[in-house]
């Protein structure tokens, strides 16, 4: 593996080394600039909402703490190390860090659990018999265990996102990232979606939500950011953003979606 | 009046045959061959190294842009002089083949780029490298999306290698001109022998569409 440690910090600060950092992260788009130096760090556990208008790029910045994005400036750190492009060391971080994206974006040709062990088995190198195993645990965890053997077109949107979730599970994580993961659901669908991050939230994995969904913010947040135009606007604990949103931009994006 | 005879067409009617069965095992075998050549091709301009696109772009043009019989020709009386000597059946095989995989590379190629970048972004996501996401994620669904393009390759391949007759291969259409040169009943003989190609052609378009619905069964959302 070709993933660079960080200079060797003394041993009793490991437990604080942050499960993500970003460093003055710089994304462009040819001329456009979709991050512009944006700092973050996540601690182990915690549970960050990202919220914007659109192009505001937040979802660049998920994107890019897995590497779907190549990054023009700054580091990314996760679990202290520092990532870097080759192949080979991608796949290791991608392996740490579960994503859920808004597409759902399961394989058609594949059922349910097929979707779920693909990874466990060509990438952790486990046996059929194990992945199966920890797909039926996770599909039970997102309360689908019954539609195991039907495929992806035969699910409604909200269960679909509840596979992916369990999909991503199934590689057990360290991270997970959700771009936007209800907003291509019909309405009556989203509380089944959101029932499953809190709960997912409640057994403590570290979470990084790109969402709208300002009641799940309250509830599950640690911190709420505020992103636009490529900068990290503010950032605050759920009461103090909602309650009293300390900038002007803040303020009107919330007047909006309310 | 010429007057109609089919009798001595019918005599020898197990040699038209003879030939119709080569006729599709040499389609048939040069459609598995070459179906693998368009993979790997397909494969190939999807990998972006700079020297195996040029390889698969001059491949696929220099077939796709020079007639079928002249490749034949190329290969059957070319060829040895570079000491490469093949059988008229197995240059007919071989031009086959080569001439499907071009045309097969660009029609998968084309069903490779019909895939979402979501879907290769999640099976990256899980740590599939690039060959795994072609192949676990990507290949069948762009399969299923030019299969009807792929069978209509094949059948015009089938069709296409009457050509091969040229170079005496022993396929259908050679066996039809032996036929005529023994009887002169052009009319008959030929009239028979395009009966057997179509028949040829449905049968495996029939046998195409069972093939389809066995192997990309599972259902998608409109």
């Amino acid at each position: 593996m070709n993933i660079v440690p960080q200079n060797p910090e003394p041993v009793l600060q490991a437990q604080e080394l942050p499960a993500i950092e970003l460093q003055g992260l710089e994304k462009w788009y040819g001329a456009f600039q979709a991050l512009k130096g944006v700092n973050l760090s996540v601690r182990s556990g915690e549970k960050i909402v990202i919220c914007g208008p659109s192009g505001s790029g937040k979802s660049t910045l998920i994107r890019c703490i897995n590497q779907l994005e190549e990054i023009q400036g700054g580091t990314i750190r996760v679990d202290g190390k520092v990532l870097t492009t080759d192949a080979k060391s991608t796949r290791a971080v991608r392996r740490e860090i579960g994503m859920v994206f808004q597409q759902f974006n399961l394989f058609p040709h594949m059922t349910v659990l097929e979707n779920c062990v693909l990874g466990p088995i060509k990438v952790a190198g486990m046996s059929r018999a194990d992945a199966e195993d920890i797909a039926h645990k996770y599909l039970q965890r997102v309360r689908i265990p019954e539609q195991a053997n039907k495929y992806p077109a035969q699910l409604s949107g909200g269960q679909q996102q509840r596979v992916a979730i369990a999909r991503a599970l199934c590689m057990r994580p360290k991270v997970m990232l959700f771009d936007e993961p209800t907003s291509a659901l019909d309405p009556e669908m989203v509380n089944e979606v959101l029932d499953t991050m809190i709960d997912l939230a409640s057994d403590g994995m570290t979470m990084i939500c790109v969402t709208h969904e300002m009641g799940f913010a309250r509830k599950v947040a640690d911190r709420v950011i505020f992103m636009d135009r490529g900068q990290i606007v503010e950032e605050n604990d759920p009461e103090q953003f909602f309650d009293a949103p300390q900038h002007e931009r803040t303020r009107s994006f919330l007047g909006q979606i309310a | 009046m010429y007057q109609f005879d089919f009798t001595p067409v019918f005599q020898a009617f197990d040699t038209l045959l003879l030939g119709a069965w080569f006729t599709i095992q040499m389609s048939g075998m040069a459609m598995l061959l070459g179906l693998a050549v368009s993979i790997l091709g397909a494969v190939g301009k999807d990998s972006g190294i700079k020297v195996i696109n040029l390889i698969v772009d001059i491949y696929v043009e220099l077939i796709r842009n020079t007639p079928f019989l002249v490749q034949i020709y190329f290969f059957f009386f070319g060829l040895p002089a570079l000491g490469i000597r093949m059988s008229p059946n197995e240059a007919a095989l071989f031009a086959l083949t080569v001439n499907f995989g071009a045309y097969g590379t660009e029609i998968i190629r084309a069903g490779i780029s019909a895939i979402s970048r979501g879907q290769i972004e999640a099976a990256q996501a899980i740590g599939l490298s690039w060959l795994q996401v072609l192949r676990y994620v990507v290949m069948k669904p762009a399969l299923r999306v030019v299969y009807p393009a792929l069978t209509s390759q094949f059948i015009f391949l089938m069709l296409g290698s009457s050509v091969v007759s040229a170079i005496s291969a022993t396929d259908l259409t050679a066996a039809g001109n032996d036929l005529n040169s023994l009887t002169f009943a052009s009319f008959e003989v030929y009239l028979v022998t395009t009966g057997i190609y179509l028949v040829m052609s449905i049968a495996f378009s029939m046998a195409f569409s069972l093939i389809g619905r066995t192997c990309f069964a599972y259902p998608v959302e409109r």
